[in-house]
């Protein structure tokens, strides 16, 4: 760890501001000044000596105006982005409309890190390749462009088989992203300029020649909220994992359907552990789409998710297990009662 | 009585809570970091990103700008420290490559600078501000490294002696009726006690404090007094506490004389915390091995041939091994055995021992082969463990001083539900998931080694215990105090202990599970000659010099002067003497302890004697494990529902210590089947998941059912207190009861560890 300076954000124009020294080539995640919200991230990489931040700006303060959970007209769900892990989890009404966000959040990391970590914290989460996080290691493209990659042919259990690079394989490690790309989520970003909105499908780069670059987001710009139009009760965020809790998906799929008189209207697929970004399966849920399903259908929806995906020595287990979730995820949320 | 405190049955102590309860829930038990110093600097390792090769070039300037920086310590400038040999060869240490000695490079890891300053952040920013140019050459990581040698153990460790052996194997295995034939794996594992392994060193004039979570306060002080060429006597190490030990703070480690010289240098005291991943690699490890076993018995199942070869991983420098054989070769009937053990050298940092070193990886190769024995002869695998039970080891044909194996196996099968197993494989599930059964045998051998004791009783019945045992989390602290209570008759809340200190009377290594035979025996010792002395004080004259001689210890009384004064009536005995105190210092060996014992226990070698190595008899606890593991059809995910375990160890001081032990035990064989394993790249032969998010250990909702059994078991032949020592025989056989149950689940026979879903086919 280095020394920083600390401030607190007192209104989000100011915590704008003091976030907005960096030059505008800079990638975020080497900004001078850093947001900080939980800080279950942020300043174990900071120990870590990965991130070196110059100025930590606290945007906690924030939280008043920042963490409701709103459910507007009934049709829309607004999530501070300072809303905390645990709170939302343990909310009822999303609890009943849309178990996939629930349940993401539920089985993510320990109840203790749920309690501090924010649900933009959460999605800012960066990845877990111990070659990142291990200054020791030269050759990282995501720490230190163009040094190389020691993951490709080291050890790499955990890394992603979709969406990889020649320069990066590094997981998105989070669970509950793959709940906000799957229900079409919009992010809400406060600038400089105001407020602007995006899809969330857009705030993740693969790493394609630029590993560095993790999101859309420029220096001085901060997630608010989260919105969620439609209600998704016959949900679902199945997640493998080498323990029964307190630990990152090997394999995970959130999935949302519609379904009407045994056919699918509706599907919605994503796939987490597996990809280098939060991961929409879009040629998957076109399958489904008009269809009445069957198990059949779900091994297909299943390939039609993996047909891309790419193994390495140590990971290439994951495209099997992948598609065993996949299918897995589609067969209960078809059955369960709502 | 709870299930924590379990109601003690024959031969058994009572559950009392712990000692030192109260102070570790409060937070205010300190351990080694939490001491005090004056006026203190702070260190801050700096360690090599290469495993082999050699430094270039330090380029400092940036470090030193740092503000609070006092010094930094490299090849070039270090403090000469002498060499202590491995403490198998007569040494202290767990290692003999000294770090800051020259430009080389033998390890990933290795410490190859220190960084000084007036405060930990400051050390810590500088030693990251460090920079080095290393010349690196091609490391060899492991098993099928390029350039790693392989040779037998005997002969380059001298504690490893023989390869057991006896009868005709090879003709016995050509002949056998059913055979076995396969090989097993186990991972490197690290112990990442909770304490991280910090030093802290200050000096008084000539005289040197340690304080340093150490399973052996003993040996440490004696090995860094030999390392800075002082006295002993001037060294004394401090820890009242230890934050988990498991074999890791057995032996020295390099970092504890490096950092008392800085301090000397300096002349300020110095505190070194060290990160969780240097742990990894300045400190020792459980190194993987490799096995064959070959079983050839006759269709009844009775062995005829068992053959158990096994190879481990050491560094260049040492010759480390665990040679489980020992245990192996003996645990069934067998009349022709063969055994062999070989070490295969690669660029890696010296093993160490780690929670039961032997029988972990050795038991798990054996007790999974006889479960494929048992699949091939369509036995159930308990009954055919009952078939080869014995009284005697084969080896040598001594007799076990006491062997519950099976009787635990009765119990441990009632409490698990084990007839309602159904035999074929695949038969069982519920839901999503299908479910196994599976059972290992485990033992460990009962050590004991000579141990010295204080004790100091008042008139007022407060007594007071000095021993520089260990509290590694035992409860240590608990059956001492017990020991002294019951032996005085005092109540138990007079009675005050004290440990972990190298200036109190000297206790043997915490390791082995020999710390409660060998310091309740030393105690206990301790205890009668101040029982005598008042017995003697109250005792008519008229009583024969033979009575005398065993007045107040003798179990069973005969003349009717010794019986009339029991119990002990102390303040009578005290007046009768006089005086206001009464102490008394002992030392204590166990039968067959070599003769330079007490000599060694006082240089810090701890002798310890037991298992096969004694003269006319062989010592093990026995236990027996079932498992319920559940595979999910799906994710093939799995998890371990359901521990049972049983087990005889000779006297049960407390029980409620003890099945937090044996508890503890259970989920760590749980954790090195299921979870836990060191990674290495072997490009460059460096541990990767050297953290605690990224080593896998359980957590609570991975181990919902954990079942302790305690058998009561008598054994005079072993020691004064009848204790055989259980810290590490739960954690035994686990790692194969669960392969077993993975192969009773899935049809699937998985041999090497950790078992991960990947491994699971469709
Ligand atoms: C041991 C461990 C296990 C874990 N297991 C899981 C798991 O199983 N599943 C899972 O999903 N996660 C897991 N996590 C990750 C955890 O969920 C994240 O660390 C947490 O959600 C981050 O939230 P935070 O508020 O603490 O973020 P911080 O650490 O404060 O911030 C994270 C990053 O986001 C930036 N940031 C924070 N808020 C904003 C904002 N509003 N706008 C823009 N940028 C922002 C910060 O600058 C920082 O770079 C685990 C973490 C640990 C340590
Ligand atoms: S996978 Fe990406 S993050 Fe990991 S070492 Fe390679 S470049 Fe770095």
């Amino acid at each position: 760890m280095r020394p920083f300076s600390y401030q607190r954000a007192t209104d989000p124009t100011s915590a704008v501001q003091a976030l907005s020294a960096a030059a505008a080539s800079t990638p975020l995640t080497k900004a001078t000044a850093q947001p900080l919200a939980g800080g279950t991230t942020l300043i174990d990489l900071m120990k870590l000596d990965v991130m070196r931040p110059a100025a930590i700006v606290d945007i906690n303060p924030l939280a008043q105006g920042w963490s409701a959970i709103e459910l507007k007209g009934d049709e829309v769900l607004r999530l501070g982005a300072l809303a905390k892990m645990s709170d939302v989890a343990a909310h009822a009404e999303i609890q009943r409309n849309y178990p996939v966000i629930a349940d993401s959040l539920k089985l993510a990391a320990s109840a203790q890190l749920r309690n501090m970590a924010t649900l933009g914290g959460n999605v800012m989460q960066r990845t877990r390749c111990s070659y990142f996080r291990d200054v020791s290691y030269e050759n990282c493209n995501k720490r230190n462009p163009g040094s190389g990659c020691a993951a490709m042919d080291g050890v790499n259990r955990m890394h992603a088989v979709l969406g990889a690079s020649d320069q990066c394989i590094a997981t998105y490690p989070g669970d509950f992203a793959q709940a906000l790309i799957a229900l079409d989520a919009v992010v809400e970003i406060t600038g400089r300029s105001g407020i602007r909105t995006m899809p969330f499908a857009e705030l993740h780069k693969a790493p394609g020649n630029t590993p560095d670059i993790e999101t859309t987001l420029q220096p001085g710009e901060l997630i608010s909220a989260f919105s969620i139009s439609g209600r998704w009760p016959r949900s679902v965020y199945l997640k493998a994992r080498d323990r029964q809790s307190y630990e990152f998906a090997l394999s995970s799929a959130a999935v949302a359907l519609d379904v009407q008189d045994g056919t699918v209207r509706d599907a919605r697929i994503a796939l987490g552990g597996v990809a280098t970004v939060p991961w929409r399966a879009r040629e998957a849920e076109a399958l489904l789409k008009g269809q009445a399903f069957d198990d059949g259908l779900a091994q297909r929806v299943a390939d039609a998710a993996f047909a891309e995906a790419r193994g390495r020595r140590h990971n290439s287990f994951k495209i099997s297990l992948g598609k065993r979730v996949v299918a897995r995820a589609l067969q209960q949320a078809v059955t369960m009662e709502i | 009585m709870t299930a924590a405190a379990p109601e003690p049955k024959e031969n058994m102590g009572q559950p009392v809570p712990r000692y030192d309860a109260v102070v570790k829930v409060t937070g205010r038990a300190t351990y080694a970091s939490d001491m005090p110093l004056d006026n203190p600097a702070y260190a801050f390792l700096v360690t090599s990103a290469i495993a082999k090769g050699r430094i270039d070039r330090f380029d400092l300037d940036e470090a030193r700008s740092v503000r609070g920086v006092i010094e930094i310590v490299t090849h070039e400038n270090a403090p000469e420290l002498k060499e202590s040999k491995l403490f198998s060869d007569g040494g202290y240490a767990g290692t003999t490559i000294q770090p800051l000695k020259s430009a080389e490079i033998s390890h990933d890891g290795e410490i190859i600078a220190v960084v000084i300053a007036e405060s930990y952040e400051a050390a810590r920013e500088a030693a990251n501000r460090v920079k080095v140019s290393y010349t690196a050459t091609a490391p060899s990581a492991t098993f099928d490294s390029p350039g790693t040698t392989a040779a037998a153990a005997k002969g380059q460790n001298a504690q490893f002696k023989e390869d057991a052996k006896v009868g005709d194997f090879a003709k016995a295995f050509d002949e056998a009726e059913v055979k076995i034939t396969a090989a097993y794996g186990t991972p490197t594992q690290h112990h990442n006690p909770m304490e991280l392994f910090t030093t802290s060193c200050a000096w008084m004039g000539d005289n040197l404090v340690i304080y340093e979570g150490s399973q052996y306060v003993y040996g440490l002080k004696n090995g860094v007094a030999e390392q800075l060429g002082i006295d002993p006597d001037k060294v004394r190490v401090v820890n009242p506490y230890v934050g988990g030990g498991f074999g890791s703070r057995g032996s020295m480690t390099p970092r504890t004389a490096i950092i008392a010289a800085i301090a000397r240098r300096l002349n300020r005291p110095i505190k070194l915390v060290p990160t969780r991943d240097q742990g990894f690699t300045i400190a020792t490890y459980r190194a993987e091995t490799r096995h064959e076993i070959k079983l050839g018995a006759a269709r009844d199942g009775k062995l005829v041939a068992l053959r158990h070869e096994g190879a481990e991983v050491s560094s260049r420098a040492d010759a480390y091994c665990v040679g489980g054989t020992k245990t192996t070769t003996r645990l069934y009937a067998c009349p022709n055995v063969d055994s062999l053990v070989s070490i295969v050298r690669a660029d890696r940092n010296t093993p160490g021992f780690m929670r039961s070193p032997p029988e972990v990886p050795y038991l798990f190769a054996l007790e999974s082969a006889m479960d494929e024995l048992a699949v091939q002869l369509n036995m159930d695998p308990v009954e055919l463990r009952r078939i080869n039970d014995t009284t005697n080891e084969p080896i040598g044909g001594k007799p076990y001083t006491s062997r519950s194996l099976m009787a635990c196996f009765d119990e441990a099968a009632k409490a698990f539900g084990w007839a309602q197993r159904s035999p074929q494989p695949k038969s069982m599930s519920d839901g999503d998931w299908l479910i196994g059964y599976g059972c290992a045998a485990t033992c460990y051998p009962t050590q004991m080694a000579p141990s010295a004791a204080r004790v100091r009783l008042q008139r007022d019945g407060r007594t007071r215990v000095e021993i520089a045992g260990h509290e590694i989390g035992t409860g240590a602290y608990t059956v001492i105090a017990q020991t002294a209570a019951d032996r005085l008759g005092v109540p138990l809340e007079k009675v005050a202990v004290f440990m972990g200190d190298s200036d109190l009377p000297p206790a043997p290594v915490a390791g082995g599970s020999n710390s409660t035979a060998s310091t309740c025996s030393a105690v206990m010792m301790v205890c009668d000659q101040i029982r005598q002395r008042l017995f003697k004080a109250v005792m008519p004259d008229s009583l024969t010099e033979k009575a005398k001689e065993t007045v107040g210890i003798s179990p069973a009384p005969t003349t009717q002067a010794a019986k009339s004064d029991r119990p002990l009536d102390i303040e009578k005995a005290f007046d009768a003497l006089g005086v206001g105190v009464v102490e008394e210092y002992g030392e204590w060996k166990p039968d067959g302890a070599p003769l330079d014992s007490f000599r060694a226990m006082h240089s810090g070698h701890p002798r310890l004697v037991g298992g096969h190595q004694m003269k006319d008899q062989i010592a093990y606890a026995f236990g027996a494990e079932f498992v319920e593991v559940r595979i999910n059809r799906f994710t093939h995910e799995i998890r371990c529902p359901r521990l049972v375990g049983a087990f005889a160890a000779g006297r049960i001081v407390n029980p409620r210590t003890a099945r937090s032990q044996l508890m503890g035990g259970l989920i760590w064989g749980m954790s090195s089947a299921l979870l836990e394993a060191t990674e290495i790249d072997e490009r460059y032969a460096r541990y990767v998941n050297d953290n605690l998010a990224d080593y896998l250990l359980p957590v609570n909702a991975d181990v919902p059912g954990v079942e302790v059994i305690m058998l009561s078991e008598q054994d005079d032949r072993i020691n004064p207190a009848g204790v055989k020592g259980l810290g590490e025989l739960a954690n035994v056989g686990t790692n194969a009861a669960i392969c077993n149950a993975i192969h009773h689940a899935t049809g699937q026979r998985i041999r090497n560890l950790p078992v991960r879903l990947e491994n699971i086919e469709a």
